[in-house]
């Protein structure tokens, strides 16, 4: 069961907790893993620790040509690309009434509208080969909102509807589109967070506990994999209950 | 490059892409109505006779590529 062997998946946001947690996962599985990020020194060390069939992708992905760029040299280094996992993503938080277009525009470039033209680029490979797996990281606040992230929740609700139309689309070339929308992770993302936050927020989740980021690569790896091929245009929550949609 | 040069390419993509015979790719051969395309189908064409030619095919132009001949004629005005 979910053996990704022989096929090749690119990874954005490989340098992240999550996303390196991802690539792990889809290596394991026996996956090529290419892992794209902006700093390349956690990618070349996620590399060294993966050993073959990892190839550190570093991409600035405010860069459109660097955009386009990158699902060819994944397809080079790789001999193909199957699986896309839009994990990259930033945030910008801030109440609304605060909110600068700077920090707007900021998180819908690199959640939202980057996450289009690297799906874009990346289609034609997979409409060839009749068989693609996209699977966007998503989030629990793109479905339930969250003060002081109405940029962070508006890409991350984008996102959805993106993948649902995309999923349509494409269904009949063996392509899915699916989203993973975590709640909250144990990340450098969360370690922000002061112990009074912390604790109101285990409250609301009936687990009692935060995520852990190999909780969301399993999820990711399951939409990945050939078993999943039925499964379109749907968003999997892992989220300890805390909001079940 | 030849009308002749153009059409025996295109061709090639179609047989390729569509799978279907050499025989049926003939001008008035619709992409949809004859050789079983769909919308998807006639979206990677147009991609694939850029990308074989080196040319741009604006969106408007390429809602007016409905046949086998459609596509040479626009190609032999584009290269």
């Amino acid at each position: 069961m979910f053996d990704l062997s022989g096929k090749a998946a690119l990874v954005t946001g490989a340098s992240g907790g999550i996303g390196g947690d991802i690539a792990r996962t889809l290596h394991r599985a026996g996956a090529k893993v290419g892992l794209s990020g902006t700093r390349r020194d956690p990618l070349n060390a996620l590399a060294e620790e993966l050993g073959d069939g990892a190839y550190p992708l570093p991409c600035d992905l405010s860069d459109d040509d660097a955009i386009k760029q990158l699902p060819k040299d994944a397809a080079d280094a790789m001999g193909s690309m199957d699986i896309l996992v839009n994990n990259a993503g930033i945030t910008r938080d801030g109440l609304m009434m605060r909110m600068s277009d700077e920090d707007w525009d900021a998180v819908l470039d690199v959640n939202l509208t980057a996450v289009m033209k690297l799906t874009r680029a990346s289609l034609r490979g997979m409409m060839k080969a009749r068989w693609g797996r996209i699977v966007n990281i998503s989030s629990i606040v793109g479905a339930t909102g969250n003060p002081g992230q109405v940029n962070y929740a508006a890409a991350k609700a984008g996102m959805v509807g993106m993948s649902k139309s995309l999923a349509q689309e494409v269904a009949t070339r063996g392509i899915t589109v699916n989203c993973v929308a975590p709640g909250f992770i144990e990340t450098a993302m969360t370690e922000k967070l002061t112990d009074q936050q912390r604790e109101a927020m285990l409250e609301q989740i009936p687990a009692g506990r935060m995520g852990a980021p190999d909780e969301i690569a399993a999820a990711v790896l399951y939409l990945a994999s050939p078993e999943a091929g039925y499964v379109t245009g749907a968003t999997l929550h892992v989220n300890g209950g805390m909001a079940m949609l | 490059m030849s009308e002749g040069d153009i059409k025996e390419r295109v061709r090639k993509i179609v047989v390729e892409h569509l799978g279907v015979d050499e025989e049926k790719v003939v001008d008035n051969a619709s992409f949809i109505d004859d050789l079983g395309a769909d919308s998807l189908d006639t979206v990677e064409l147009v991609m694939a006779f850029e990308e074989e030619f080196g040319i741009e095919i604006p969106d408007d132009a390429a809602e007016t590529i409905q046949t086998f001949g459609d596509a040479v004629n626009f190609i032999k005005g584009a290269v």
